[in-house]
């Protein structure tokens, strides 16, 4: 057996837990799980059925876990997993599944279906076998810092800008700070209109807060390839710039998997509690809004609707702050006929929108989002993940809708109401 | 061997043999799950798990409207089945009086002819539960050996009942006797194969659930 | 041994009106569920029979079916019928005694060789060389043997000698089998029950001598005419069976009310006789009727069914007894391989190699 093999099956093994054992022992081949994952539903091709995508890790668990799988491995009955098996599975484990957790939400049987392609990863990635581009993210996140090798200095040029349009300094490395905000390189390299945004609401509201030139940096690429070393790594860089700083909360930024990243799954990859509390920019935004901290003004025309990024709603539980939110600003909200926890995937999370190979299955899929937006009569589409408004937008443009995608926060931020311009000077909002 | 000897067979030491491995089976199955254990959660919980976890063992029981439009035949074959299975076995008056006779705990029964149209609904219910099975492309891609011996000795009990209970094929005591193996058949099988899951479902669920549960998020 | 008279002289010789026999005959014919034009020719053949040789041989036996069969005796046509046969061996009822009494039954084999009908009651026990019951020195085994090479036909009577009956309970110490265990090259006719029905033995006896001929027989051997239904397809407390109203205890209203002995643990579902139909004591009643639950007494092993008062459905012997300790064998069988897999995971986490950056830059 190949050395990589030999990782990838003992990584596995060591991934199988009473879940897991619970979740093999209970599948009853029912398929309703097909039903529910747009990567089935958009092409019609069974083998895109969710549980389908366990099946050599469930091999692994039968063989070392079971008695009758022991004794059938030991006498030849049932074969071991093979190179060849793990290498086939690549596509399915990666390229048509974006973790969005619809699958566990329908199984009759109660498996948690996306915890398991999760676990899954772990053995993939260790086997070698994961996908180029997502490989080659990690390098860059690792490296870097940046899984689109945006720097320090890059974010230095961006805050220069933000400063300038928000009229004020934006806090970096400031020690003492009650929040330390975390961006997305995809925001730092194109949705960089947050940073300002989000420098004017935290202003008007009196919050202290800053950034860290150390740890700018909230996704992920750890947990996308299932890598929990790598992912631990990127934590710890985090963990180190807050308490550095000392302080009281991180925030994550509009993304979705970064929040999974920090606030569930980073305390368990470094193995301690965090000595602060983890948000996400939405959570802390609707604080702020119950507090009577963030004031709005004035009403959006346009017909909307919001997009749930999964990470952040079905799986990340932050289900009624957007539209406490979006209430404060919309003056034609219409939601989507299956929304908040059972909204539909935008086809990019999870790693996908890294994988150039899953280019086309990812544009295909698309068609789930479209024809729920089908009804609607939207202009805009509102929602809180950068790599969603990334590939709602691509979306769109490929089946020649005329739909504007808008973040939450720079739609609170263009209705902000603020307090005459400081002596600090710059231009006023 | 003649009827009455298979009969008694099948009511004594048939039944201590299939109990016993039931028993056994389906303990070590799942003591082997549940003492695999589970990393302890170090992330800031929203809530506690255990009362998610178990509104979950219930509520996933109701499919929500969207998937329950694209995915029909499973829902309503599937409660079909199970509802007729289950009410066939403890409504019955004689399944009554076996479990009294092992458990020592009775209650009333339902009519012969509710029973009996109950048993007829299961079984068609299997039939085109097995017919999509072949047919759907999900399941046929989905399906193995395992599910296949499932259906067989999951039917059987309900076809040799029903046929015991209307006297039909073979004179009743034979009939009745090959009904107790095709249980006794059943109980053997189960601990061995996916209708583990007439157990495991309900840890399954609460894992699914606490771990949503503690996230805030209802499932 | 004189020339026999024919049954027709015999019956003339006592006295019997034509009337009376044709009526018998009618009787006999409507037990046997044969159709009234049949009557005649029941009266043809029962005027012409002979009275054959009957030897009636009593094993390991209670001589409940002796009883039940003479507790009809009474001045009746049915023992005038007894008087049809020429009864040349019967322990219970013959006038000799000790080797006067195997020398009759010697005699009436040379006589009647090949046409006599053999009857036997009681089971052939097997155990010690046939030891445990012999006559005048013979074990019954022997006796059975040598008895049955002349015979016509064999009529088992009652659940010992058709199936083993309480001495083949287990755990059977004696040995005890079937006459049809034994014997396997002539036909035998196995008229169960614990006793029988008196006039079942007697409708079989009839229909051997009216056709000589054996009635139609299920797979059991037993003659389909009185056997072929089961009790609770012909019991008159089937209505309440139906509707699930079922006395709990011996004395509750329902058991008052007359209601289905089921759950009291009537083995009626199970049990072919003609009990509900035919009854007992000319006609009086049977045990469910008189408020007992059916034991199922013409079923082979019906001692070995358990509990007379368990139902039909219940298990057989305690379950506690083999559950208890698969729940104990199980935990421990569980916990130990319960624990070797969670070890088997922690050494598989131990034995994993963390991922570097350079797994990912890595080609091979």
């Amino acid at each position: 057996m190949s050395d990589k093999l030999e990782r990838g099956l003992t990584a596995l093994k060591a991934q199988i837990d009473a879940p897991m054992a619970a979740f093999f022992s209970s599948c009853v081949h029912c398929g309703v799980c097909a039903h529910a994952c747009l990567f089935y539903t958009e092409t019609g091709d069974p083998k895109y059925t969710p549980i389908y995508k366990l099946e050599p890790m469930r091999k692994v668990w039968q063989q070392e876990y079971t008695f009758w799988g022991k004794l059938a491995k030991a006498l030849g009955i049932s074969k071991p997993v093979t190179d060849a098996e793990l290498s086939d599975w690549e596509e399915l484990v990666y390229d048509s599944c974006t973790l969005c957790g619809r699958c566990s939400l329908v199984c009759p049987v109660g498996n948690d279906i996306t915890y398991m392609v999760r676990k899954m990863r772990e053995g993939m990635v260790a086997a070698g076998h994961a996908p180029e581009g997502l490989k080659g993210a990690m390098v860059r996140a690792i490296e870097t810092g940046s899984p689109m090798s945006v720097t320090i200095d890059t974010l230095k040029a961006q805050l220069k800008h933000a400063e300038k349009e928000a009229g004020m300094p934006i806090p970096l490395d400031v020690e003492g700070a009650d929040y330390m905000m975390l961006l997305s390189s995809a925001e730092i390299a194109q949705f960089y209109e947050i940073i300002p945004a989000v420098a004017r609401i935290f202003h008007a509201a009196g919050v202290s807060w800053t950034l860290c030139s150390t740890a700018f940096e909230g996704t992920n690429t750890g947990i996308q390839i299932g890598s929990s070393d790598l992912a631990a790594e990127l934590i710890k860089r985090i963990v180190a710039g807050a308490e550095k700083l000392k302080v009281k909360y991180v925030i994550g930024p509009e993304c979705g998997h970064a929040y999974t990243a920090l606030r569930w799954e980073g305390p368990n990859l470094i193995g301690r509690p965090y000595p602060f509390k983890v948000l996400h920019i939405v959570e802390l935004l609707d604080e702020l809004r119950t507090s009577g901290r963030l004031k709005t003004e004035g009403l959006e025309e346009d017909r909307m609707t919001f997009h749930d990024p999964c990470q952040l709603v079905r799986r990340g539980g932050v289900l009624e702050q957007p539209r406490s939110l979006l209430n404060m600003v919309a003056g034609d909200f219409v939601e989507m006929a299956e929304h908040g926890r059972d909204n539909w995937c935008c086809g990019g999370g999870g790693g996908v929108s890294a994988n150039e190979r899953a280019d086309a299955l990812r544009l295909k899929v698309f068609s789930r989002k479209k024809s729920q937006l089908e009804s609607l009569h939207v202009t805009t589409m509102v929602t809180a993940c950068s790599n969603c408004r990334n590939m709602l937008e691509e979306g769109l443009e490929e089946n020649n809708m005329d739909i504007e995608v808008v973040g939450l926060t720079e739609l609170l931020a263009d209705h902000l109401v603020e307090a005459k311009p400081s002596a600090q000077g710059g231009e006023q909002s | 061997m003649n009827e009455m000897e298979l009969l008694n067979w099948a009511r004594g030491p048939g039944l201590q043999i299939a109990g016993s491995v039931f028993v056994v089976g389906v303990i070590v199955r799942l003591a082997g799950i549940l003492l695999l254990g589970r990393k302890r959660d170090l992330s800031a919980a929203r809530r506690d798990g255990m009362v998610p976890g178990l509104r979950t063992v219930v509520s996933r029981s109701w499919p929500d409207a969207g998937t329950l439009k694209r995915t029909p035949l499973v829902f309503v074959a599937g409660y079909l089945f199970h509802l007729g299975f289950l009410l066939t076995l403890l409504f019955y008056a004689p399944h009554i009086l076996m479990l009294k006779g092992v458990f020592g705990v009775s209650w009333p029964a339902l009519p012969v002819s509710l029973i009996d149209v109950l048993a007829v609904l299961s079984i068609a219910a299997l039939v085109a539960l097995f017919i999509n099975r072949l047919i759907d492309p999900v399941r046929r891609h989905l399906s193995g050996v395992g599910d296949w011996v499932s259906l067989a000795v999951t039917v059987l009990p309900l076809v040799t009942g029903y046929l015991a209970l209307n006297r039909m094929l073979l004179p009743y005591t034979e009939m009745l006797a090959w009904h107790i193996l095709s249980v006794e058949l059943l109980l053997i099988v189960i601990p061995f194969t996916k209708l583990m899951h007439t157990f495991t479902f309900v840890i399954a669920r609460w894992y699914n659930g606490a771990i949503a549960g503690r996230k805030g998020v209802s499932v | 041994m004189a020339e026999l008279e024919t049954l027709g002289e015999q019956l003339r010789r006592q006295g019997i009106s034509r009337r009376s026999f044709l009526k018998f005959c009618a009787a006999t014919a409507s037990l046997m569920a044969l159709p009234p034009g049949m009557v005649g020719a029941v009266a043809a053949a029962l005027e012409k029979a002979r009275r054959p040789s009957v030897i009636w041989l009593s094993f390991q036996e209670c001589t409940g079916c002796t009883e039940s069969l003479t507790r009809s005796h009474s001045p009746t046509i049915e023992s005038l019928i007894f008087g049809a046969i020429s009864l040349d061996y019967h322990h219970t009822l013959q006038a000799a005694s000790g080797h006067a009494a195997e020398a009759a039954r010697e005699q009436a084999m040379h006589d009647a060789d090949g046409k006599y009908l053999l009857l036997v009651d009681g089971s052939i026990p097997l155990g010690e060389g046939g030891a445990y019951s012999t006559i005048a020195g013979i074990t019954n085994l022997q006796m059975l043997e040598d008895t049955a090479k002349g015979a016509a036909a064999i009529v088992a009577v009652g659940s010992c000698a058709a199936f083993g009956g309480l001495p083949h309970a287990d755990p059977n110490p004696t040995g005890a089998v079937a006459v049809s265990d034994i014997i396997t090259d002539k036909p035998i006719i196995n008229v169960s029950g614990c006793p029988p029905i008196p006039t079942v033995i007697t409708g079989v006896l009839a229909h051997y001598l009216t056709f000589g001929s054996i009635p139609p027989l299920d797979e059991l051997g037993r003659p389909l005419m009185f056997f072929g239904d089961s009790i609770h397809d012909r019991c008159y407390r089937r209505p309440f069976y139906d509707k699930g109203l079922f006395a709990k205890t011996f004395d509750d209203e329902g058991a008052r009310d007359g209601w289905c002995l089921y759950e009291l643990g009537c083995k009626g579902p199970t049990t072919h006789n003609a009990c509900a139909t035919v009854k007992w004591n000319e006609g009086t009643s049977f045990p469910i009727e008189s408020g007992h639950p059916c034991l199922g007494c013409s079923e082979p092993d019906f001692w070995d069914a358990g509990s007379f008062y368990n139902p039909v459905p219940a298990p057989i012997g305690d379950t506690a007894k083999w559950a208890a300790p698969a729940v104990v064998a199980g935990a421990a069988v569980g916990v130990a391989a319960g624990l070797y897999g969670r070890k088997r995971k922690a050494d598989a986490q131990a034995r994993r190699e963390p991922l570097t950056v350079k797994d990912m830059e890595d080609k091979s």
